[in-house]
């Protein structure tokens, strides 16, 4: 997907979260829309089951204005962690600029945890990307829980991190680390443009 | 009383932005050619954006373009307090004789002169003093002219006469190259985005921009860990949004009022981000306009690639323009080569005037011409060996065969008329030949002339280019320097050049280099640290050999009697020996007889017929002068012909 285009002069980034259920996701999207003035952001699409699940996605684009003469915009999606929503994932999934991973810091949900990542690089297989070349970070969310219950975020690379992408601890809740990890995936993304562009 | 130039503030030091873009320019102009553009120059700003540090890089490009040039810095105060002690002590005159006889005064902070009437007045005189002898003025303020409160409206009309230019806040970008410079000259390494992070504090000047990054340093240096931006941003008390987060989770109440910037924080970074990232090619014109302008080159081209919005072919701009660049290098080293005053034209700092310069550097090396070349009469081939010049000669070959490494400089003395000239220009010729030979050969009394000429015409430095290309230099009749000063000087700076360089130099002289009256102690210790190679008297066998010779060239048939009578005749010299031929030659084709033995004897020993010597016009010894200018040495030109005998007496006086 081309993500700069130099003749409208815009940039649109398509970011996804991506993560096991229950993880953070929304909330890291919610998080974000309460920071972002209301003339920046468009209206933010959740489809959510009764007890407040992603069915769907969500969807919360930012406007960020005009930036060094490009009209810059974000796109900020989640897929739904349930392990039978896969087709939705993929949907989502697809033209995506780059990937946060939300994993959840509880020691009993790694498990899962690794499931949704290689979940996520079977997904990106299917759509033809190998997940070595999408910018990817991780959030190891949830860290304001009781310590006895999480893994630190150093045990949590061990684990994780096989790749060593960037990785933010996080309390999405509260909103620690979440504008540090969306940061941290603009960053790459915009890179990983300009040495396309260039190339 | 002059405060010294504090040898950091130069141009070098100086972080060029757009805000100061226009004063630094106007100071390098005024800096190469002090007096003659912007004066006077008034340089105006707040407190902190690099005042003291353009006036003082002035001071300091000043002095590296011209050495011997006169500077005075100080600041107003400073020129105050000087005229009040002088005042005190009656030196009133003296010290304006003082600041008048300045070839460039800089004088900072004259803001101070509100309230000030008499040194207003005083500056007035100064100023009118200084601009009417063309002398540079250089003046800074924290406001423009106009607005200096009480200020005698002639003294405004003054300032404002020359060029009034301010300099502004720094940019951003200027920021980060102003922090990312110094703290490279402290030997200071940031992570990444610290430094663009204290960039981003809009300091309203550089001095409080340069205690942020004292700040940072020094919190590095307690710090084990290299600091983050995020700790930088806190350190600096911008709101960061990592730490405000930490903050808001033990109290999430007041998350929303102690952090409404989160989102642009996020977008300033996503900002710097895109320009870093999508708008690259900015940065790199930014980069190659700071890199150039900072070697004085002109960027308009590249400034205004800046302009457009997407303009095609960005690196292959930057990289026409570095090859202009290059150009104008190479012909402004060539230039200098030539004419060091040429070479210091803008002409050769503007890329866009390429043309020009190439049409400039055309006419230099035109101008250029190429220091007087030995005659071509003066073959080596042609020059009659003997015992006499045996020395000389096979010094002179060895000469020809190293040059510059075995004598360096041979002196070749002996008597006029020896063939010192000869073998001189015949040295000259063999090492011609050599590629990329330049030899300058020509006698002194030119040599001279040349440099009176250069003084007159205000070229010295053209002249001096001139002989200083030259890989050989040789000077005919060295003794005419004597009483000339200025040549002694210039021939003692040229020979230590020259012989630093390996390049050969040869001189003739009447005798050896210690007798000769009026040549400095110096340039004589020079000349004979080589090699001093003695002409003797020719010997019959030497004699006989240049007359078959001379003979031969006047298209005369040789014959032994008159070989014989003819080297027997009283000649200490081969240039009377070619006089006694000439006369025999122009008599016998007066009378139109062969030249023989007999009508010698008659015309030698007799007397030699009035009538013949008249129709000959112009007497020469016989040697062929060439117009060329090999030979001008009025000792060499002999207008009125004595009688042989009568000659010898002369020159053994």
């Amino acid at each position: 997907m081309s993500l700069v285009n130099f003749t409208t002069r815009e940039i649109t980034c398509k970011i996804v979260y991506y993560g096991p259920g229950r993880s953070g996701k929304t909330t890291n999207l919610h998080y974000v829309y309460g920071r972002v003035p209301q003339s920046r952001r468009g209206r933010m699409v959740s489809l959510a089951t009764q007890t407040d699940r992603t069915l769907f996605f969500d969807f919360l684009p930012i406007d960020l204005g005009q930036i060094s003469g490009f009209t810059t915009r974000f796109q900020l999606y989640t897929v739904p962690g349930q392990v039978y929503y896969n087709a939705t994932r993929r949907l989502v999934l697809q033209g995506a600029d780059g990937v946060v991973f939300v994993a959840d810091s509880q020691a009993r949900q790694l498990d899962e945890n690794l499931e949704s990542l290689q979940n996520l690089q079977s997904n990106l297989l299917e759509h033809g990307v190998d997940v070595r070349a999408m910018p990817l970070v991780m959030q190891h969310n949830k860290q304001d829980l009781p310590r006895e219950l999480i893994l630190t975020p150093a045990e949590l690379d061990d684990a994780l991190n096989f790749r060593s992408v960037p990785s933010f601890a996080a309390d999405a809740l509260h909103g620690q680390g979440v504008f540090e990890t969306l940061k941290a995936i603009s960053e790459l993304v915009l890179k990983k443009l300009s040495a396309g562009s260039a190339a | 009383m002059t405060t010294a130039l504090n040898p950091k503030f130069t141009f070098d030091t100086f972080v060029v932005g757009a805000a100061n873009r226009l004063a630094v320019t106007a100071g390098r102009t005024v800096a190469e050619n002090p007096g003659s553009a912007y004066n006077p120059l008034f340089i105006y700003s707040g407190s902190g954006l690099g005042k003291t540090h353009l006036l003082m890089a002035i001071g300091h490009s000043a002095k590296a373009f011209a050495p011997q040039i006169n500077i005075e810095y100080l600041t107003l105060d400073e020129y105050v307090e000087a005229f009040h002690a002088a005042i005190a002590a009656g030196q009133g005159d003296a010290f304006r004789r003082r600041f008048q006889n300045v070839d460039a005064l800089l004088v900072d902070d004259v803001q101070f002169l509100t309230n000030r009437k008499e040194m207003q007045t005083e500056l007035l005189r100064l100023t009118e003093a200084l601009q009417q002898a063309g002398h540079q003025i250089v003046l800074t303020s924290d406001r423009p002219p106009s607005e200096i409160a009480d200020l005698d409206e002639r003294l405004i009309s003054r300032f404002s006469g020359g060029l009034v230019v301010d300099i502004g806040a720094p940019d951003y970008e200027t920021r980060v190259a102003i922090l990312r410079r110094k703290a490279d000259e402290r030997g200071a390494t940031f992570q990444p985005g610290v430094l663009e992070a204290a960039a981003g504090v809009d300091f309203p000047n550089v001095r409080e921009l340069m205690g942020a990054l004292n700040r940072l340093v020094a919190y590095q240096a307690v710090n084990e860990t290299p600091m983050t931006a995020a700790a930088a941003r806190q350190l600096l008390g911008v709101a960061d949004a990592g730490a405000t987060a930490r903050a808001a989770a033990s109290s999430p109440a007041a998350v929303s009022a102690s952090r409404p910037d989160e989102f642009s924080q996020f977008l300033t970074d996503v900002t710097v981000t895109v320009g870093k990232a999508v708008e690259a090619w900015r940065a790199r014109v930014a980069e190659a306009v700071l890199r150039w302008e900072g070697e004085g080159y002109r960027t308009g081209r590249l400034e205004k690639l800046l302009d457009q919005d997407t303009p095609a072919a960005v690196d292959e701009a930057i990289g026409a323009y570095v090859q202009d660049v290059e150009r104008l290098k190479a012909l402004e080293a060539e230039v200098a080569g030539l004419d060091p005053q040429a070479a210091g034209d803008s002409l050769f700092r503007d890329p866009d005037r390429l043309v020009e310069a190439e049409a400039a550097a055309v006419k230099v090396r035109e101008g250029a011409a190429p220091p007087p070349a030995p005659s071509a009469a003066f073959s080596l081939g042609g020059f009659v060996a003997g015992a006499s010049n045996e020395v000389a000669l096979s010094a002179a070959r060895a000469v020809i065969d190293a040059p510059g490494r075995k004598y360096n400089p041979l002196v070749l003395v002996g008597r006029g008329g020896l063939g010192k000239t000869h073998l001189l220009h015949a040295i000259g010729l063999e090492l011609a030949r050599r590629s990329g030979a330049v030899v300058a050969c020509l006698s002194t009394q030119a040599f001279v002339d040349e440099l009176i000429a250069a003084i007159d015409g205000d070229r010295v430095n053209w002249w001096r280019a001139r002989y200083r290309r030259a890989t050989a230099l040789l000077l005919d009749d060295i003794h005419l320097l004597a009483g000339k000063d200025r040549t002694q000087e210039e021939l003692f700076n040229l020979f230590n050049q020259l012989l630093d360089d390996d390049r050969q130099l040869v001189f003739t002289a009447p005798a050896h280099p210690n007798t000769l009256q009026g040549l400095e102690e110096r340039i004589m210790s020079r000349l004979e640290g080589g090699l001093v190679a003695e002409i003797g008297d020719p010997d019959r066998v030497l004699r006989r050999a240049a007359l078959e010779r001379v003979l031969a060239q006047q298209g005369v048939a040789v014959e032994a009697p008159l070989l014989d009578y003819l080297a027997d005749r009283p000649a200490d010299s081969v240039r009377s020996l070619t006089g006694l031929v000439q006369r025999v030659v122009t008599a016998a084709a007066a009378q139109d007889q062969p030249v023989t033995a007999g009508l010698a004897r008659e015309v030698l020993e007799g007397q030699p017929p009035a009538a013949a010597r008249r129709s000959t016009g112009l007497r020469t010894s016989g040697i062929v002068v060439s117009t060329a200018g090999g030979v001008r040495s009025r000792e060499k030109m002999v207008w009125d012909w004595p009688a042989a005998a009568d000659r010898v007496m002369e020159e053994s006086r």
